[in-house]
């Protein structure tokens, strides 16, 4: 190369290409994305997080958790599952109509004992003959879309997460590295506020074994007043304070347990379903967020 | 040299001194905190609880410090004044004002500073490898900018006009870094962008510093350290053109991970580049090859050796992230230790040790002064043991660690004890780096304040003999 013109073209080109894949078109993709209508109930999501969560979220940045814990759900298929609810009036029209589709199905045994699965498909759109089928005859089915993958069988989640469940994320941090669990649906899954705050003061009282570093930062061990405080927590062998004295959570700490408990993304999408849609958040939730 | 060229290679080795000895110390300060910072953070896997009253310790501040320190405070500084030599040295120019690179560094390590308190006090941006809040992100992008563009004022003074492979490295590392750091400072935390585009764009940031600028900035020294030690010319700069062009062209789409919320068509596009990572790679190999094979020059413990693991160690990191992009593997290794293992083996052992062979290289030839070669090859086994405990055993341990994960039926700690092993020997490891980081800091130090002793002892002889002199009038 002759001249220093050409090393700077070169670099030009090559870096405002990947600039533009991996910067402007996400951003055009992406970037506007508003609430999305979970299926089949049409709520909106996601909702913003409000309150104690969202100030637990600059909590949860600023002791960098994300080194340590992913919030992403992967998976690496779905399973599309026919339920036979029910075989109608006439159950052995039905069997026909099912054979028609299906005729491995054509035995006696597919139509007793319902509701069961009667047949498992690679995606919605190959169940849409068999149930049209056993509607047509009068029979009830019903579709369940089930995700599959190494994280789901964990109970890391119902389904992968896609980018609508970050869209109201600032700072985003979905974490490249697992040396603790995956955290997206922590809320759903530890759902309960006494066991969260325990076990960010003493992992190892609540979780054997745990290698979690203690965060006892988030905590004040405090005389004992004339009357025990009310949220103190209730700790029993090593990492219970000597007599006299409490364990109380700090502001900080009821923020980060907020954040952890409003971490959910199962809600089902038109582009990442699941059904039946999972069960509605546990009242402890709300007591979070007081 | 042309005859009529007004200046002499010692002259233009002055006129770099104070930018380098900037850079330089400050860069060597940074590596020695960051190690002890890596080793604070290892320490979590030992005892969980160490630091459970410390925040500015607790892994999750302590690693963001590290990886601040290393990358920020010692390895950029670093390279930038090694480009600041080659480009005056290949040009056969003096510095331009060198005072205000100065500043410029001094500035830069200000803003260090700033970010590395900020992080230890929890100010942390959140996304990896950029690390650093708002206001010291700007602090450096104008500190960067003040030094690059007397950088580039000395290049175009140069007085000679033929251009060699390592002036091509470093002017595009010069470009390359205000581009991808003003992209990440302004859509990460001046008008962030939404949602998964913020990780896109952290992404994008990470895989352009640490397999571009890196890359560009170790092998301009690479490339001027090989042929000159060895005493043979650059086999050949076609090749080096060709490493060139695909460093650019592949390395700048790597850095999104196989497994991550953003459309699938992107991680693909990323895992391809950094499987075609290996072109570049297979390149410097022959090039490192036919330059060095058959040369009689042993290379002792100094810069020769330094140099040659650093691209060892490219070639190595290189690869493992090639087959780590590879949609099967990357089914096991993503998430594990195994991406951390084989990035310190890019950051500690090609660029920290490129990076340790030029200033050994340069230092003695601005300050005057040699450096003890003891002390050179004590830091030389410490950083290459130290390197290879860390890494290898890291790379290992994700492995295992993947494999566990991946199996549904061990519990979750099963994973974690999957990697103790690992984190044993790498402690171990860590230490290791750390004392040789001492050393370098020692070596760096020694050299300047000998630099300055000499001048001083000049200057008290000559003030002696005018003295002596007035006497005898
Ligand atoms: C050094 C790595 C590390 C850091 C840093 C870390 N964790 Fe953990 N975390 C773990 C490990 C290992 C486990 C699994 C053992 C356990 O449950 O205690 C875990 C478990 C958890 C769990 C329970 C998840 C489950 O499914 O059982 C929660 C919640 C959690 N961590 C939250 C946090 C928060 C919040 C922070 C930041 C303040 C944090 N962690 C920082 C390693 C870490």
């Amino acid at each position: 190369m002759k001249s220093s013109n050409t090393i700077f073209l070169a670099a030009f080109i090559a870096l405002s290409a990947s600039w533009a894949g991996f910067v402007l078109v996400p951003q055009i993709q992406l970037g506007r994305a508003d609430q999305a209508k979970t299926i089949p109930a049409e709520d909106k999501y996601p909702l913003a997080r409000a309150g104690l969560a969202a100030q637990g979220a600059e909590v949860y940045r600023s002791l960098g958790c994300v080194y340590c814990h992913s919030q992403q759900v992967g998976q690496q298929g779905v399973k599309v599952e026919v339920l036979l609810l029910d075989a109608g009036t006439n159950a052995s029209s039905t069997l026909a109509a099912i054979a028609k589709v299906h005729p491995e199905l054509n035995k006696p045994e597919t139509i007793t004992g319902l509701p069961k699965e009667i047949a498992y498909v690679a995606d919605i759109a190959a169940s849409d003959a068999l149930v049209k089928a056993v509607t047509a005859v009068g029979g009830k089915v019903e579709v369940n879309v089930i995700p599959t993958g190494s994280d789901i069988s964990r109970g890391w989640g119902k389904r992968r997460t896609v980018a609508q469940d970050y869209i109201f994320d600032h700072v985003v941090q979905p974490g490249t590295r697992r040396a603790g669990p995956d955290l997206a649906n922590v809320g759903s899954r530890l759902a309960d506020l006494n066991w969260q705050l325990n076990h960010l003061y003493a992992p190892k009282s609540m979780v054997k074994d745990s290698t979690m570093p203690a965060y006892r930062i988030l905590f004040e061990k405090r005389k004992i007043g004339k009357v025990a405080s009310a949220d103190a927590l209730k700790l029993t062998g090593d990492s219970a304070p000597p007599p006299g004295f409490e364990i109380v959570p700090t502001d900080k700490a009821r923020e980060l347990v907020a954040y952890l408990l409003s971490l959910r993304s199962d809600a089902p999408l038109f582009e990442s379903p699941v059904t039946p849609p999972p069960a509605a958040a546990p009242a402890t939730n709300t007591v979070a967020a007081k | 040299m042309t005859a009529t060229s007004p200046t002499t290679p010692s002259k233009i080795d002055s006129s770099c001194r104070l930018p380098l000895f900037t850079l330089f110390s400050g860069a060597a300060v940074w590596l020695v905190l960051s190690s002890v910072f890596g080793l604070a953070a290892s320490m979590t896997f030992h005892k969980p609880d160490m630091f459970a009253d410390c925040a500015m310790f607790s892994y999750g501040r302590a690693y963001p410090a590290w990886s601040h320190l290393l990358v920020y405070g010692f390895a950029i500084p670093s390279g930038l004044g090694v480009g600041l030599w080659l480009l005056a040295r290949l040009g056969r120019v003096e510095v331009a004002k060198p005072l205000l690179i100065a500043v410029g560094a001094k500035l830069w390590h200000l803003g260090v500073m700033v970010g590395f308190v900020a992080i230890v006090n929890g100010q942390t941006s959140g996304y990896e490898w950029f690390e650093l809040p708002r206001y010291a992100a700007m602090i450096l992008f104008l500190s960067f900018m003040l030094m690059a563009i007397w950088v580039f004022v000395t290049y175009s003074r140069r007085t000679e006009t033929a251009l060699y492979p390592s002036q091509w490295f470093t002017l595009a590392s010069l470009f390359w870094f205000p581009w991808i750091f003003s992209t990440a400072t302004l859509l990460l935390q001046i008008f962030p962008v939404r949602g998964v585009v913020q990780s896109s764009v952290a992404w994008w940031f990470a895989g352009n510093l640490l397999n571009v600028w890196l890359t560009l900035s170790g092998l301009a020294a690479t490339f001027y350290l090989l042929p000159k030690l060895t005493n043979r010319p650059l086999q050949s700069h076609y090749l080096a053109l060709f490493v060139f062009w695909t460093v650019l062209i592949f390395g700048t789409w790597t850095g999104i991970p196989m497994h991550s919320p953003l459309p699938a068509w992107m991680s693909t596009l990323s895992s391809a580049a950094a499987v075609m990572m290996i072109v570049p790679m297979l390149a410097l190999a022959s090039i490192v090859f036919l330059t060095t094979i058959g040369a009689k020059t042993a290379c002792g413990g100094g810069s020769l050796c330094f140099s040659k693991f650093g691209v060892l160690s490219f070639n190595l990191a290189t690869l493992a992230a090639a087959i780590a992009a590879c949609p099967a593997v990357a089914r096991v290794t993503d998430f594990t230790w195994f991406t951390h293992g084989h990035t310190t083996l890019r950051l500690y052992g090609f660029f920290a040790m490129t990076m340790f062979a030029a200033i050994y290289h340069i230092l003695p030839r601005v300050t005057g002064v040699e450096i003890c070669p003891r002390r050179t090859k004590s830091h030389f086994w410490l950083a290459l043991i130290g390197t290879l405990l860390l890494a290898v055993p890291m790379m290992i341990g994700g492995i295992k660690q993947g494999l566990k994960l991946a199996d549904v039926s061990a519990p979750f700690l099963d994973s974690t004890k999957a990697t103790m092993l690992g984190f044993r020997i790498g402690t171990l490891g860590e230490v290791l780096i750390a004392i040789g980081a001492l050393i370098f800091l020692a070596n760096v130090l020694l050299s300047i304040l000998s630099h300055y002793r000499a001048i001083a002892k000049i200057a008290i002889a000559d003030a002696t003999a005018i003295q002596t002199a007035e006497v005898k009038l």
